[in-house]
């Protein structure tokens, strides 16, 4: 009977301010969306930095007067140094036809570059891509290397660009958690204030505290958990219409976003939605009930 | 039942205190006024016994528990044992009487079939047999605290605290709600009532104690309104 009352109160106190009730879960939603975005964003970004730093490589550069002897004698070095896991020789034709790869849709270009005037390159995966500095270091000055280039200082650039945008979303859903946070608050000062009656009589007749705060608590915590699966909706159509439809063009770039990713977003959400909400319904009455 | 041991309370801000080192003790199933002017103190004793106010100074023990260091927590049960009664009446107004009797059982637990053997009964008892499904607005002021009454006797508490009960009613309704608050005295229900209702207290001539500036003035067994 009392689970019966706790509910029935639930309910009549969210319909009652209905108003308040929708502003509520609106901001809880798009808090949460933004919360659940970024915490995508999170993964995406860490897979495609283990996917793009795996596959990273440093490019070294020979002069044109570079002669057989220092070729190879670069060659046995670097076969032999422990933070080079695969060495590649790439010679002028290969260059060439790498080039050729590259730029089949600019034919100009093509007919302006000879085989000839492409420079031979060593190219290195590394144990650690971080470890570039050392290597640019070790082998910057030796005879016969013109250049030394690295894939990875382009892909800090991108990662810190999808970085600042996973931030970026974090504050908002956390701007955004504030908003819904006074919300709550004011909603529940308001549905307190609508039964101070009966909360008067229940303490008058020792109703426990849990009894009194219960019906309130779970208003918000319902609300909250309302706002969190609207938030799971925005995440999927977000799919939808983002990733399967307008970004679809980039998905060699980008590594997928799948379905699995965005249902464990959603426990995360709901926990958020509903633990914020309970705990500022409850503090909240703490000062305005006294219980 | 009720022991007051040496009570100081002074209010926050307060120049001088509302009651000054008071010592009282009723026994079960007296029946208690307390009178004096307005902002003697009365009303802070009712406060205390309900736990609502600490004293700063002093013991408050009702029964037989530790009122003074008594955890917050643990002051809903606490009151279970207490009914009380208000000159404003307190009733919720979307309630009809019976629910709103039955308001009180079920938010300490009691089942719906329990309220429905227990409710009638007591309506019966203060005198509201067949007006149990009239809303507070469609019942006068005499009935109305009648109901109030009904829902602190609901429970069949040890001690009734009454704090103006008659403080918005006519004379002659008054003295149908002291009737009944006797009748409750017989049950051997303790009650302690507040008031300064004169007529009333020279009417009923019971333990008259007499509260002035925050201390006890007067303290008579069968006593009169001075």
């Amino acid at each position: 009977m009392r689970v019966k009352y706790v509910l029935s109160e639930v309910l009549v106190g969210l319909w009652r301010n209905v108003t308040m009730t929708i502003a509520m879960i609106i901001t809880m939603a798009v808090s949460l969306t933004m919360l659940g975005a970024s915490g995508l964003m999170y993964r995406q970004v860490n897979d495609m930095k283990d996917l793009y730093y795996k596959n990273i490589e440093v490019s070294i550069f020979l002069s044109k007067e570079a002669n057989e002897q220092q070729r190879a004698d670069l060659h046995a070095k670097l076969k032999s140094d422990p933070l080079v896991k695969e060495v590649v020789f790439v010679n002028k034709d290969e260059a060439y036809k790498r080039f050729q790869e590259m730029f089949q849709d600019a034919p100009d270009l093509l007919s302006a570059v000879k085989a000839d005037s492409l420079p031979e390159s060593f190219r290195l995966k590394l144990v650690n891509p971080e470890q570039y500095r050392e290597i640019y270091n070790q082998y910057k000055d030796t005879e016969g290397v013109d250049e030394i280039v690295d894939q990875s200082q382009l892909l800090d650039k991108i990662f810190k660009i999808l970085t600042s945008v996973q931030n970026i979303a974090l504050a908002a859903a956390a701007v955004m958690a504030i908003a819904a946070l006074l919300l709550v608050a004011n909603t529940i000062q308001v549905a307190a204030y609508s039964k101070r009656r009966e909360v008067a009589v229940m303490k008058l007749v020792g109703a426990s505290n849990w009894f009194i705060q219960a019906p309130f608590v779970l208003e918000a915590v319902v609300a909250g958990l309302i706002g969190s699966l609207l938030g799971l909706v925005a995440l999927v159509a977000a799919k939808y219409l983002l990733f399967d439809g307008a970004l679809s063009d980039l998905q060699g770039l980008l590594s997928p976003v799948t379905w699995g990713d965005i249902l464990v977003m959603f426990p995360i959400m709901a926990g958020v939605g509903g633990l914020v909400s309970a705990v500022t319904a409850w503090v909240t009455l703490r000062f305005y009930l006294r219980v | 039942m009720i022991q007051l041991e040496q009570v100081t309370k002074t209010y926050p801000k307060a120049s001088r205190p509302s009651l000054d080192n008071v010592s009282v003790s009723i026994e079960k199933g007296e029946f208690v006024f307390f009178i004096g002017p307005s902002g003697s103190g009365k009303s802070t004793i009712i406060k205390l016994l309900l736990h609502e106010v600490t004293p700063n100074k002093g013991r408050v023990v009702v029964n037989s528990k530790d009122v003074t260091s008594m955890r917050s927590w643990k002051r809903p049960h606490f009151r279970r044992s207490i009914g009380c009664v208000f000159q404003d009446f307190r009733l919720l107004p979307n309630r009809t009487a019976y629910e709103n009797v039955a308001f009180a059982l079920e938010v300490i637990g009691k089942t719906k079939a329990v309220a429905r053997r227990v409710v009638p009964e007591v309506l019966e008892l203060v005198g509201l047999g067949g007006k149990e499904h009239r809303y507070p607005h469609e019942l006068s002021g005499g009935e109305q605290q009648r109901v109030a009454v009904a829902r602190a006797f609901v429970n069949r508490p040890l001690i009734l605290l009454a704090d103006e009960p008659t403080g918005n009613l006519d004379p002659d309704t008054s003295i149908e709600i002291m009737r009944l608050l006797d009748r409750i005295n017989r049950t051997g229900t303790t009650v302690v009532m507040v008031t300064h209702d004169s007529n009333i207290v020279n009417q009923m001539r019971r333990r008259v104690i007499e509260i002035e500036s925050g201390r006890i003035v007067r303290d008579q067994a069968r006593g009169v309104y001075g």
